[in-house]
């Protein structure tokens, strides 16, 4: 779905991205995983077009993105921290975003629903609590039924109830062919959504692959303990090249 | 297009929830009701709000401006990630800032006037140019604004940077001209001084009108320079044309700034 070559950001002398190669499979789960700062976000935030890379390219589905803008018709994005126009109320950004999309985006509003989010819609934004807007924020990502999920930390500041709906919820999307990237730290949460690992360490891709491979490569027994035995390491610990490379 | 006009609506209603805006109307509103009531005549009235327009407008769509570029990081973001390209955004962002706030300076001009009967044959066209003078000036500092919000990411720090261009062209600048005059007072000042009008959106928004009020006084010394020089026709076409590049240059370092920027 996302192939990823030889991308390079830096924000001023901070290398954040360092010729990065990636690819995410279509119809799986992959999770990007990787200390603060190890350029998760900015990946991300890369393949909408909100930061410029300085080097490498990003073709989404084959094509080369090069600045414009109707492939994010296929995107849904839920940030790490939903900030959002104060003044306006819930259903004034689900009214904006269906109309900047069109009447025939197909639309999806079971999350409104399971998130209990219908009365919240009707309040102006400012007044909402962290967790309430972040459930809007999920609702937001998922309402156009995209082609690609990009989740970014998205059970951060969920209460558990909601974080595993919003986890079901990812799962469907996965069986009905969905492409999905999430960020998290929590990996134990990762475990069960993961299809694809890939590790962050200081802009670079240190294993790309699937949670097996990278359990059975560090001989860990669970996700968790597997990634903090690549930290620890802070090197390259598992071959990765095929796996980096060549699934598309 | 489309696009644009969307996002301009909902920018629409996001401000016109701000109370800053509705105060800006009444406060026009209300300057205009009470030069009608003290100065009777409409010309002169007219006149005193010109010196009103010039500095009031400026100050406040700079400064509003400044502050509205910064708040809609969080409407910029959201919009980005959706099919939205950037031009259309800032394009629908800019009007959301200088349409509202236009409107707000013609109405609470007009309606005093207007519910007086307080405009002849000749006030209209004044009115006109008013209008147009406050309009064109909301754009030009609105684009400055916006290029301002646009470069500096420190809010503090952009709002300094407003206020120090706004007491620039519209406290400093005259002294600026008086000291030229003065210094040079042997030497011919025509060129110097027009260049240094045009160097000024303030200035030419005030010799716009100046040109069209019998008050030779009132003019200064580059709306004398002005009307000597250009003459009324040709000098009102530039004053407007160098209005609009004022608006049109710095709008577009702030488009290409904000086409490269990092969200």
């Amino acid at each position: 779905m996302i192939t990823a070559r030889g991308v390079t950001k830096r924000f001023g002398r901070l290398a954040v991205l360092r010729d990065l190669d990636l690819d995410i499979p279509r119809g799986q789960v992959t999770a990007i995983v990787g200390p603060n700062a190890s350029g998760k976000t900015t990946f991300n935030r890369i393949i909408l077009g909100l930061v410029r890379r300085d080097a490498g390219e990003i073709r989404f589905d084959g094509e080369l993105l090069n600045g414009d803008s109707a492939y994010r018709a296929r995107i849904g994005y839920m940030p790490q921290i939903a900030r959002f126009p104060e003044n306006l109320r819930g259903r004034d950004l689900v009214d904006m975003l269906t109309d900047l999309r069109g009447p025939h985006a197909a639309r999806d509003e079971e999350l409104i629903e399971l998130l209990a989010l219908g009365p919240v819609l009707d309040q102006p934004l400012r007044v909402l609590s962290g967790g309430t807007r972040q459930r809007i924020n999920a609702a937001l990502a998922f309402l156009f039924r995209p082609d690609l999920l990009i989740l970014d930390e998205p059970t951060a500041g969920l209460d558990p109830i909601s974080s595993s709906t919003l986890k079901d919820k990812i799962l469907r999307e996965r069986t009905a062919g969905r492409t999905c990237i999430v960020t998290s730290h929590v990996l134990s949460e990762l475990e069960e959504l993961a299809d694809h690992v890939a590790f962050l360490l200081d802009g670079e891709i240190r294993f790309a692959g699937t949670p097996e491979e990278l359990k059975r490569g560090t001989g860990q027994p669970t996700l968790e303990r597997a990634i903090a035995q690549l930290m620890r390491r802070g090197l390259v610990a598992v071959p990765s090249t095929h796996a980096a490379r060549g699934v598309a | 297009m489309r696009t644009i006009l969307q996002i301009v609506r909902y920018e629409l209603r996001n401000v016109l929830r701000n109370r800053w805006v509705i105060a800006y109307a009444l406060f026009f509103l209300i300057a205009t009701e009470l030069l009608l009531r003290l100065g009777g005549s409409s010309p002169h009235a007219l006149l005193s709000l010109l010196n009103v327009v010039v500095l009031l407008i400026p100050l406040v769509t700079i400064v509003f401006g400044t502050i509205y570029w910064h708040g809609s990081r969080e409407f910029t973001e959201l919009l980005l990630a959706q099919p939205v390209p950037r031009s259309a955004l800032f394009h629908g962002l800019f009007a959301g800032l200088v349409v509202p706030l236009s409107a707000a300076f013609v109405v609470g001009v007009s309606l005093p006037l207007l519910a007086h009967r307080a405009l002849t044959a000749d006030t209209w066209g004044l009115l006109a140019l008013l209008l147009v003078a406050g309009v064109a000036l909301t754009g030009v500092f609105g684009a400055l604004a916006v290029l301002i919000g646009g470069l500096v990411d420190d809010r503090l720090k952009g709002l300094g940077i407003a206020l120090g261009v706004w007491a620039l062209v519209a406290l400093v600048w005259d002294g600026l001209v008086l000291w030229v005059t003065v210094a040079f007072a042997r030497h011919p000042l025509e060129a110097p001084l027009l260049a240094l009008t045009f160097a000024n959106p303030v200035d030419l928004a005030r010799v716009l009108l100046v040109l069209h009020f019998d008050v030779a006084a009132l003019m200064g010394y580059t709306g004398a320079v002005f009307d000597r020089v250009l003459g009324s026709a040709l000098g009102t076409t530039a004053a407007i044309a160098g209005l609009g590049v004022w608006m049109v240059a710095p709008g577009l370092l702030a488009l290409r700034a904000f086409q490269r920027k990092d969200i």
